[in-house]
């Protein structure tokens, strides 16, 4: 016989380990070409002047001096983000936990609550603002009209600049059900017979909420607060829809003037400097977070393995 | 310190009744076990008497105050939980201490509390470190520790051993008998092992879909069951059962005998009865007070299908002629052998009858049988009968 039966078996072997990952290329190459790859090239993209019909040059780190001490517009958007971020993300998951607990609790009924307050993150992004743009209309949204009922002469929430940006926080919220969902399955984790020992020890239920139900919600909100920070970075279809940045740009988000600097002014190299400046902000946040959290967050992986060690 | 009294405690999981009509009267200072199998209710009793659930009829008093309708915090009780329930983000101090600080207690005394079950259940050094760093015996010290610090008239315990390995089980035993010699607080504890309920217990309640089916001593339960349930729930190798015909014979003897024996058995009674059905009684003898005899002295006859030998005795597992199965005990290495024919005598002593409802005729015990239960009755505490198993 004339094939070397070593190779051969070295040949298989390498065909083995290959299997794993031919099963898997569908997703590496879609990774490859539509996640990587565009995120590399805008990397290089943000080098450059980038027109979407013309010349390119290189202009090195021109895009990012230019942005950081020449538009002003790039921190006036920065400020109204942070601002935004200020109020949202701190909403979002405060507002989340208290819906959680209240569906946690047995009662009738809870689990058509449950879908109720959970239909809004299902709805469209563009239906949502359509709602939302007649609840705050000036001459005939319902909230005006319900406020007038009270004897109150309701602002103009979307053309007033002090009012604008609170506006959009509230209607953000409204798709606080992804949050909510994921605190509920967290709740619905911890084991019940803390709450028990607690009780028999006179422990009230603000402190079983504090003390017990944080602390071992505490991974869940780690999550949702960095899950938070990044939408509220990243808003931009309601303002975009329900404002368009105005009045006075008091809603004129950083991801918006990432987007008008491509697809208005066709600066493709420097909104990918922006993008990248975003990214950096976002990670950086996110690092800082996940810091703090060794101070703050418990994890359990306690209850559910029960060693049971000798003693 | 004081005694729990239950009176005609209901509760239903919707239309499912878990407890019908409990009634039990447990003395100050008493060790008592609830025991019985799955699905008993035993758990649900002692959660209704934390106060973890509600229930449908009745009351719980505990020494003289009825708390039937009191908030668990407010009942005066402690609970050790199966699983421990510890909270696994504070250390053990933080554990022990939780409850009291929530409740103004002042620092220095929270801390001579902590510090006092600490020493009595030796975890000192280990105050410092959290659950997951613990083993599932200083688990279970701290969880005991939590109910200690509380100085609780009353302590409930749910299956705290059952976690654990048998061989640590049988030291937290041990362990937990000298804690309530030390303490001298009413407990109660449930199992679902009859070693640990006749091992640790001054008293057991044997339930039975949730009715009392014997209150009584450990010695007591194992012989002089009251009913069928109760004679076939405790003790293992499981009692054998037979069905008899049983006539009076004088006010004090019940002659046996009928188609399934051999020759006839004079049981002497307890108490006189006047009275007797014909039909349905049940003979129940245990598996080592059978005896293996000539053919012609027995009672019944079978042949052996299995013989597990475990040293100090052989459990002989046989077929009667009658297709029932039987098991009896010999001592040591008795040498039966699979496939042979055996003959077994049913010494009258040891015979327990029921009749057709279940109910234990009052039969008569020996002397020595009758002081060992006597004296336990009357011991209260001294409960460590050592490590059998």
């Amino acid at each position: 016989m004339g094939t070397d039966p070593d190779s051969a078996v070295q040949r298989n072997r390498f065909f083995e380990k290959l299997t794993p990952y031919l099963f898997i290329s569908p997703w590496i190459l879609g990774f490859l070409f539509f996640t990587l790859g565009p995120l590399i090239f805008s990397l290089v993209m943000s080098f450059y002047d980038w027109p979407v019909v013309g010349e390119r040059t290189f202009v090195g780190v021109d895009n990012y001096r230019v942005m950081l001490t020449e538009d002003p517009l790039f921190w006036d958007s920065l400020w109204v983000t942070i601002k935004f971020g200020l109020f949202f993300v701190p909403f979002n998951i405060i507002l989340g936990l208290l819906l959680a607990v209240l569906l946690n609790q047995k009662v009738l009924g809870s689990g058509i609550f449950r879908t109720i307050f959970y239909l809004p993150s299902v709805i469209s992004g563009v239906a949502l603002v359509t709602i939302w743009a007649w609840i705050y209309s000036h001459e005939y949204g319902i909230l005006n009209f319900l406020l007038g009922l009270a004897g109150i002469e309701g602002p103009n929430w979307l053309g007033d600049p002090s009012w604008s940006l609170l506006a959009i926080v509230v209607a953000s919220l409204w798709g606080l059900g992804g949050t909510m969902l994921i605190l509920l399955t967290g709740l619905q984790s911890i084991p019940k017979e803390l709450y028990e020992a607690a009780k028999i020890s006179g422990v009230p239920a603000w402190a079983r909420l504090v003390f017990i139900t944080i602390p071992m919600l505490s991974p869940m909100l780690l999550f949702t607060f960095i899950t938070s920070i990044i939408a509220a970075f990243q808003q931009l279809t309601i303002a975009l829809l329900l404002t368009g940045g105005g009045p006075l740009e008091s809603t004129y988000f950083f991801a918006m003037y990432i987007y008008d600097n491509a697809f208005q002014y066709f600066e493709m190299g420097f909104a990918a400097a922006n993008s990248w400046v975003m990214f950096l902000i976002i990670l950086a946040l996110s690092m800082l977070v996940m810091k703090s959290s060794s101070a703050w967050v418990y994890y359990e992986g306690e209850m559910k393995n029960k060693e049971q060690a000798d003693g | 310190m004081a005694g729990v009294q239950i009176n005609q405690l209901h509760k239903k999981f919707g239309n499912l009744s878990v407890l019908s009509g409990v009634d039990l009267d447990i003395a100050d200072g008493e060790f008592v076990s609830f025991l019985g199998p799955s699905g008993c209710g035993k758990t649900t009793l002692l959660r209704s008497i934390a106060g973890l659930e509600d229930i449908n009829a009745g009351a719980v008093i505990l020494g003289d105050r009825e708390i039937t309708q009191l908030a668990p915090a407010k009942r005066d009780i402690a609970m050790v939980f199966q699983n421990y329930a510890l909270y696994p983000h504070m250390n053990v101090y933080k554990n022990l201490s939780f409850g009291l600080s929530l409740n103004g207690v002042p620092r220095a005394e929270i801390d001579e509390r902590v510090q006092n079950a600490a020493r009595i259940l030796q975890i000192s050094e280990l105050l410092k470190r959290r659950p997951k760093q613990l083993s599932g015996g200083q688990r279970q010290r701290v969880a005991i520790g939590r109910a200690i610090v509380r100085d609780p008239k009353l302590f409930l315990l749910d299956e705290p051993l059952s976690n654990l390995d048998a061989g640590l089980r049988v030291t937290m035993r041990v362990e937990l008998a000298n804690l309530h010699k030390r303490l001298g607080v009413t407990m109660i504890y449930v199992t679902h092992d009859q070693v640990e309920a006749m091992t640790l217990s001054n008293r057991v309640v044997v339930l039975d879909k949730g009715k009392v089916a014997q209150f009584g001593t450990p010695l007591e339960l194992f012989y002089a069951p009251q009913n069928l349930f109760v004679a076939g729930f405790i003790g293992s190798p499981k009692m054998n059962f037979l069905s008899v015909d049983a006539t009076l014979e004088g006010a004090r003897s019940v002659r046996l005998g009928g188609e399934e024996l051999d020759g006839t058995i004079d049981v002497a009674l307890n108490v006189p009865i006047s009275e007797l059905q014909n039909s349905g009684h049940t003979l129940g003898i245990r598996p080592d007070n059978v005896e293996l005899v000539a053919e012609h002295e027995a009672h019944v006859h079978g042949q052996v299908v299995l013989v597990e030998r475990l040293g100090t005795e052989s459990q002989v597992h046989l077929n009667l002629d009658n297709g029932q199965s039987f098991t009896i005990i010999t001592r040591g290495t008795h040498p039966v052998s699979f496939g042979e024919r055996v003959h077994l005598k049913f010494p009258a002593q040891h015979c327990h009858i029921f009749n057709a409802a279940g109910e234990a005729l009052p039969r008569a015990l020996d002397a020595e049988t009758r002081s060992l239960i006597d004296r336990q009755k009357q011991s209260h505490g001294a409960t460590t009968r050592g490590e059998e198993r």
